[in-house]
């Protein structure tokens, strides 16, 4: 059983997304079970995944049992072990969270909502598990497809959002496959460990170079990294909320994670760091990225388009960490991926536990919202606590060592960024606070000593707290941990030369 | 250089229908059109992958005569036959982009029930005025 832990992370979420239509054609309340029964499987497999890998390091499985060149084979080291871990447990608890959401924002359609949604987990956890790079392809179609399905049953402009994304997204893919075609043209291969071990002699080739800049822009484009990220804010803003809390997350950071994979285990870290300007090219992009993200973030009154233009600075820290290419900007970067998933997904947790009890998300919205809802704005206070990098919360741990890794490579304007990243971020996030929290009870009020207690508690359902709480607790665990992290895993995720 | 481009027809034709393609996206303001080339773009790429896998004087498909167990096997000189794996990638590839021109369409139908029409700039003509009204009444 414990062999074929790899085989369940992919099958049971891509056999539960065939059957779920199935089932939601006579019985649409069994949909929600079956679906989370399947999102459980996953959970259940790559934590034994993830234990496998610390105790006895990566590992591989080969589909149908044929050997890596020709068959397709499931790699898991540790970064892959962690990213799996990862999907599940938000896979997990986004679709627990949907529960209430979808019941009012794609009322009748919860069997749609359901199949595509565990697509949409499969093709994530593909992209992480396989080693090969026609198969991730495909997976990131079939994540990018489902993604595109989910976000066309949004508010009112969603579907020219979608539409916009469908263009820019199948570029990306489709300079992802050049990439991959421009690779196998010159070495005959598709499996990444093969191609790792073909490469190093065809370094200067014209044709590997060219290969090289099609994954890198079409990973920019997908990933969203300035100036690529005009399809973003739209998409992620005008999607239902349930959706985009489960899509924001995972999305960006599955595909830095497939940047990492291109550039430290494909190519090795002599190319990328001597042969290619990529990481001058990268880190400058990065800084842009966040001071663009920064400015257009405080400039929004929509929290939830706020929270995309943070996700555009957040993807520009993930890439300044890979760029600046030494082991605490590495550490950093992978920290990162794992931090900001958590941060941005409690962040949309509580958009939209907010928006499902009728209230707006202009920031005057969030006047007393204390009163009304106080457990989620106490987790929002959580969020806001580690964007700005306050040391009990994990954001601060994983923005240590990327400062840390700007230092040790000497870019003194990219520690500036960050630094200065981290004050815009308290800014936008403590004025939302001070609405909510010290805000005078209305204009007119003086005198009514008892207006207090008007305000009547309006709490989200136990199905949209739970997720919130988990997740606010594992922000705060999460910070004291990186340690352990860092020590059982992501120093095994980092290359040796650094 | 008229030999140059000839040489290598197939990957002049890729280059020029990708173009086509992303000049269609880019430049193109009716959202059919973007998607007709989207369409030309991504058969470029099928086109660069089948013409990979081809060769020239005579080469056919892989079909090996044996019994499957290794015996009754010929001797097989790698220049007979053509490189199916590019083909077969193609195969996913195209169910790929059908399934993305399918889920495009569908949103295509979306836009034009709420709008009325599938020009970028009236669309964007009518959001513009909705939003107005929408901050008139409040």
């Amino acid at each position: 059983m414990s062999d074929q832990l790899p085989a369940l992370i992919i099958i049971a979420p891509l056999l539960g997304a065939f059957l779920t239509p199935v089932i939601g054609w006579r019985y649409r309340q069994f949909c929600r079970p079956w679906a989370l029964m399947m999102l459980a499987v996953p959970v259940y497999a790559s934590i034994g995944s993830l234990i496998r890998v610390i105790s006895s390091g990566p590992f591989g499985y080969n589909l149908a049992g044929w050997e890596p060149p020709w068959g397709i084979e499931y790699r898991i080291d540790h970064l892959s072990a962690l990213m799996l871990v990862l999907i599940a447990v938000i896979g997990l608890l986004a679709t627990i969270n949907a529960k209430a959401g979808i019941s009012t924002e794609m009322r009748g359609k919860e069997p749609h909502f359901y199949t595509l949604i565990l697509l949409q987990i499969t093709g994530l956890m593909g992209i992480v598990i396989t080693g090969d790079l026609f198969n991730i392809f495909v997976f990131l179609e079939i994540s990018s497809l489902s993604g595109y399905g989910l976000i066309a049953h949004g508010e009112d402009g969603a579907p020219l959002a979608t539409f916009n994304y469908i263009i820019i997204g199948t570029i990306g893919a489709s300079f992802y496959l050049l990439g991959v075609g421009y690779l196998y043209m010159a070495t005959g291969s598709l499996n990444i460990a093969d191609l790792a071990t073909i490469l190093p002699d065809l370094y200067h080739s014209q044709m590997i170079l060219v290969g090289f800049a099609f994954f890198t822009t079409g990973i920019a484009i997908k990933m969203g990294l300035f100036p690529l990220h005009f399809w973003m804010p739209d998409a992620y803003t005008t999607a239902p909320n349930s959706v985009s809390t489960l899509i924001a997350p995972l999305m960006t950071k599955v595909v830095a994670y497939l940047l990492i994979r291109i550039m430290f285990t494909l190519f090795q870290p002599e190319f990328t760091i001597s042969i290619v300007p990529i990481a001058t090219i990268l880190g400058w992009l990065a800084v842009v990225a966040i001071i663009v993200g920064g400015i257009k973030a405080l400039a929004q009154t929509d929290i939830k388009k706020m929270v995309t233009y943070i996700m555009v600075a957040e993807v520009g820290y993930i890439v300044m960490g890979i760029s600046v290419m030494n082991r605490a900007g590495l550490t950093g970067a992978i920290l990162h991926i794992i931090n900001d998933a958590c941060m941005i997904f409690c962040l949309f947790l509580v958009i939209g536990a907010i928006s499902y009890k009728g209230h707006g998300r202009e920031i005057y919205h969030f006047q007393n919202l204390n009163k009304k809802m106080p457990y989620t704005m106490a987790a929002f206070v959580i969020v806001a606590l580690s964007m700005c990098g306050i040391p009990p919360a994990c954001g601060f741990f994983s923005k240590w060592y990327l400062i840390m890794g700007t230092i040790a490579a000497k870019q003194w304007v990219f520690a500036i960024t960050l630094l200065g990243s981290s004050l815009v971020n308290a800014v936008l996030f403590f004025r939302i606070i001070e609405k909510a929290y010290l805000a005078p009870l209305g204009g007119e009020t003086h005198g009514h000593d008892h207006e207090e207690e008007i305000i009547a508690r309006d709490e989200a359902p136990a199905s949209m707290l739970i997720p919130i709480f988990i997740t606010a607790a594992a922000i705060l665990i999460l910070g004291p941990l990186s340690g352990k992290i860092i020590a059982a895993v992501i120093q095994h995720a980092v290359p040796a030369i650094f | 250089m008229l030999e140059y481009v000839l040489a290598k027809y197939n990957y002049w034709i890729y280059v020029v229908l990708m173009m086509i393609g992303l000049y269609a996206m880019m430049g193109k303001r009716n959202l059919v059109k973007k998607l007709i080339g989207m369409n030309i773009f991504q058969t470029s790429i099928i086109l660069l992958f089948v013409s990979m896998g081809v060769k020239k004087g005579g080469a056919t498909v892989p079909i090996l005569m044996g019994d499957g167990h290794g015996h009754g096997e010929q001797i097989i000189q790698v220049a007979d036959y053509l490189n199916p794996l590019p083909h077969v990638l193609m195969l996913t590839a195209i169910v790929v982009s059908i399934a993305t021109t399918g889920v495009a369409l569908a949103t295509l139908i979306l836009i034009y029930k709420r709008y009325h029409t599938l020009e970028e700039d009236e669309i964007m003509a009518i959001r513009k005025e909705a939003a107005a009204y929408k901050t008139l009444g409040t």
